[in-house]
């Protein structure tokens, strides 16, 4: 049985940069299928038996690996995960090298995280199969972007118009922030950027945001508020001065977010540091839906996945 | 000119002369464009001019028909990064000079940033000798500044002079300590030597890997902002005006950084200015999706910086325009962009990349020849970029109208990083002459 029905002309999922309106809530509505398969019993189908999916990641990640590689067995694909990180790389073969030796193995399709801005794009151009971009550096994170927009889509509906969303945090060095920036602006949203002046990039006025220093300020009437991780390294003075200052100005606790609208909702793309940007009450409160993302990380990730090499008649 | 090296060891009364009749004569020393002919007789220049005939010429000379055709003095390309000794992989001095000379380039001077650093008088000798026994065109090794460019310790900067060498640079690296670098050009000044200085400030660059703004972010790629360069060309001309010491600021890229050169101009200081063809030509958007061959050093800039840049050179503020020629093999450049090599070749598209300026009619003729021959050759004190009598017969003949494709089969280097593949350019070089011998003649495919 197959859950989608058109085939996709798209081989590669790079970014949400490039994506039409139209094409985002395609996947969107797949991904709504692929929810309701994985609440059932039985969850596994067989869509893309005899395919072969590699996870590549350069960069060590424990959450969208397994949620990967969950979606992909979901769909009936052999999987492989492959950590790069402490592999062929550190004997010094190349990205490019890399993937010639996988391309040579036959893969339908890899999943590929790297360190380094634009390497996925780089990576594709090598190899015969599709490729899905996992988080590049600090250019994009497309996957995440999509789960983020399928889960405010099952609270909020799909009028993205309405909707006001304030992310939150180190948008700087933050692949998730530009494409949540993207995908939020394709669709409509209002989107408003709250953060130290350190943590965010020039040119952040053009991008299509607005931009406020005041936390307080920045949540007002806000529907959605998506914190970003603060990396460690850069708490203790490099860009800003200290945890707790932070945590004071910018860290959302319950105070701060009865500035937002009362049924706002709270997301955080994880792993989150309790008490630097989220305080612990409000991440498992009421309004977080933190883990319903996880959840819908596996869903949007079987949609991509399948619309990319799940279609009849693709017999590479 | 001590130290120079020529091509070819032999004796120059062997060739024999040389007389090239009714052509476009360009030459910028003497603010001449006409037609006329150019007589080059053991290796020098006899005359050159509308009022030059062919009555004089000896038996036995060469003659060519310059009609249709533009003679100008070979370029003089005073920003050249090579491969010997120490990266000889990546581009000889011989491999160079072929490619010089394909592109018009007669003269080049060649960057310390070897594998050993031309820091001392037998590197720089070694460099030399090696120009002689193998080169096609001139070879004018610049010395670093300071031993191993490591921005610590002056280098002995009257022996490299006195051995031969042109100017003095730490190259790529910029020094850090304003203390130092005003030691160094107050002690070269002395010797009448030229400080020519990249102005990129490494701490507040940091990471960065294209030009700051809006694309960089778009990109996700860590930026290098305006003020890393401006900031430090602030300094080094203030520096200059305390020490007197002649002062060349070598890379500028930014619409701004022309901007405070002028001011220093009109403060009277010895300074001028260098920009690199990439520059003139090209802007960040060049980059498009991550292409590493566009990562140069410093980063190209935004449209507007090129059009400033260009702006400065019709007025005069910036003096030089150079290749910035800096080959790196493919393992370098097939790599994701924070990590790919930083740099291009150019000896071979300088002149025809140039020419777009001319073409477009941003600048004219003359002016454009004229930076990229008899200025960087006052600069650096050389007796070339002219064609004026008795100078040594470097010159060039350039059809400024011949379109052509660069590919990849015509690149000469033995790197092929050109930021110029499939070009379409308009104006080829059709022969180069060195010391009245011909090097390249486009027609023989040499």
């Amino acid at each position: 049985m197959s859950i989608f029905e058109r085939a996709s002309d798209r081989r590669h999922l790079l970014g949400i940069n490039g994506l039409k309106p139209h094409e985002i809530v395609d996947l969107l509505d797949r991904a709504e299928n692929a929810v309701a398969v994985s609440r059932r019993p039985d969850k596994k189908n067989s869509v893309l038996k005899g395919r072969t999916q590699i996870n590549l990641f350069f960069e060590a990640s424990t959450r969208t690996q397994a949620s990967f590689e969950i979606a992909g067995k979901r769909l009936g694909a052999d999987v492989m995960n492959m950590s790069v990180a402490n592999s062929s790389v550190k004997k010094g073969e190349t990205l490019i090298d890399t993937a010639m030796t996988l391309n040579a193995m036959q893969p339908d399709i890899l999943i590929v995280r790297h360190h380094s801005a634009g390497a996925v794009a780089l990576l594709s151009q090598k190899v015969a199969c599709s490729v899905v971009n996992a988080g590049d550096g600090q250019h994009e994170h497309p996957t995440q972007a999509l789960l983020d927009a399928l889960t405010i889509r099952r609270h909020k509906g799909p009028d993205f118009h309405q909707l006001t969303v304030v992310i939150c945090g180190d948008v700087l060095h933050s692949r998730v922030a530009r494409s949540n920036i993207l995908l939020l602006n394709a669709l409509g949203a209002r989107v408003r950027v709250v953060a130290p002046s350190t943590l965010l990039p020039r040119g952040i006025e053009q991008m299509g945001v607005e931009i406020v220093h005041d936390m307080r300020a920045g949540l007002k009437d806000a529907d959605v508020v998506m914190m970003l991780r603060l990396q460690r390294e850069r708490m203790e003075g490099a860009f800003v001065p200290s945890v707790r200052e932070y945590f004071r100005y910018f860290g959302l606790d319950a105070e701060k977010l009865r500035h937002a609208r009362p049924d706002a909702l709270v997301m955080h793309p994880g792993p989150m540091n309790r008490g630097v940007e989220i305080a612990s009450d409000v991440a498992d409160g009421p309004q977080s839906v933190i883990e319903e993302q996880v959840e819908m990380g596996v869903a949007v990730r079987m949609a991509v996945i399948e619309s990319l090499i799940g279609w009849p008649g693709d017999n590479r | 000119m001590t130290g120079a090296s020529r091509p070819f060891a032999d004796d120059p009364r062997s060739m024999r002369p040389v007389l090239v009749e009714g052509a476009r004569i360009v030459d910028p020393s003497r603010g001449l464009d006409a037609t006329g002919s150019l007589l080059a007789k053991d290796g020098r220049i006899v005359a050159c001019g509308s009022e030059v005939s062919g009555q004089g010429a000896p038996e036995g000379t060469d003659r060519i028909d310059g009609s249709g055709l533009t003679l100008m003095p070979g370029l003089v390309d005073a920003r050249v990064f090579i491969g010997e000794p120490g990266g000889e992989h990546l581009e000889t001095i011989r491999t160079a000079s072929l490619a010089a000379a394909s592109g018009g380039v007669t003269s080049i001077v060649t960057m310390p940033d070897t594998n050993p650093v031309i820091d001392d008088v037998a590197i720089a000798e070694f460099v030399m000798r090696t120009a002689r026994e193998t080169a096609v065109v001139n070879v004018f090794p610049s010395a670093a500044m300071t031993k191993g460019l490591a921005g610590g310790e002056m280098t002995e900067i009257g022996l490299l002079k006195d051995a031969g060498v042109c100017a003095f640079t730490d190259g790529r690296n910029s020094i850090a300590d304003p203390a130092l670098l005003r030691r160094i050009m107050t002690y070269a000044k002395d010797f009448d030597a030229l400080v020519m200085h990249s102005t990129q400030d490494a701490r507040l660059t940091g990471r960065g890997v294209m030009n700051e703004g809006l694309f960089a972010s778009w990109l996700g790629l860590p930026g290098a902002p305006a003020e890393a360069e401006i900031i430090p060309l602030e300094r080094d001309l203030r520096l200059a005006a305390l020490t007197g010491g002649r002062y060349h600021a070598a890379e500028l890229s930014l619409a701004e950084s022309a901007e405070v050169l002028r001011t220093a101009k009109r403060r009277g200081s010895n300074v001028s200015g260098g920009v690199s063809i990439n520059h003139l030509s090209l802007n960040e958007n060049d980059i498009g999706e991550y292409r590493t061959y566009f990562r140069l050093s410093p980063p190209l800039r935004g449209e507007d910086d090129r059009r400033g840049l260009i702006a400065a050179i019709a007025d005069g503020t910036i003096d030089v325009v150079h290749s910035a020629h800096d080959p790196h093999d493919a393992d370098g450049k097939r790599r994701p962009f924070t990590e790919a090599d930083s740099g291009a070749i150019g000896l071979e598209t300088l002149l025809s990349a140039a020419l777009r300026l001319h073409h477009s009619g941003d600048l004219p003729l003359l002016r454009l020849i004229e930076t990229m021959t008899s200025a960087p050759a006052r600069l650096l004190g050389l007796d070339r970029g002219t064609l004026k009598p008795d100078r040594p017969a470097d010159f060039i003949l350039v059809d400024l109208d011949e379109p052509f494709l660069f590919d990849e089969t015509m690149i000469r280097s033995k790197s092929k990083n050109t930021v110029f593949e499939n070009a379409r350019f308009q104006g080829r070089v059709m022969q180069t002459f060195v010391g009245g011998r011909k090097v390249h003649d486009a027609r023989a495919g040499s």
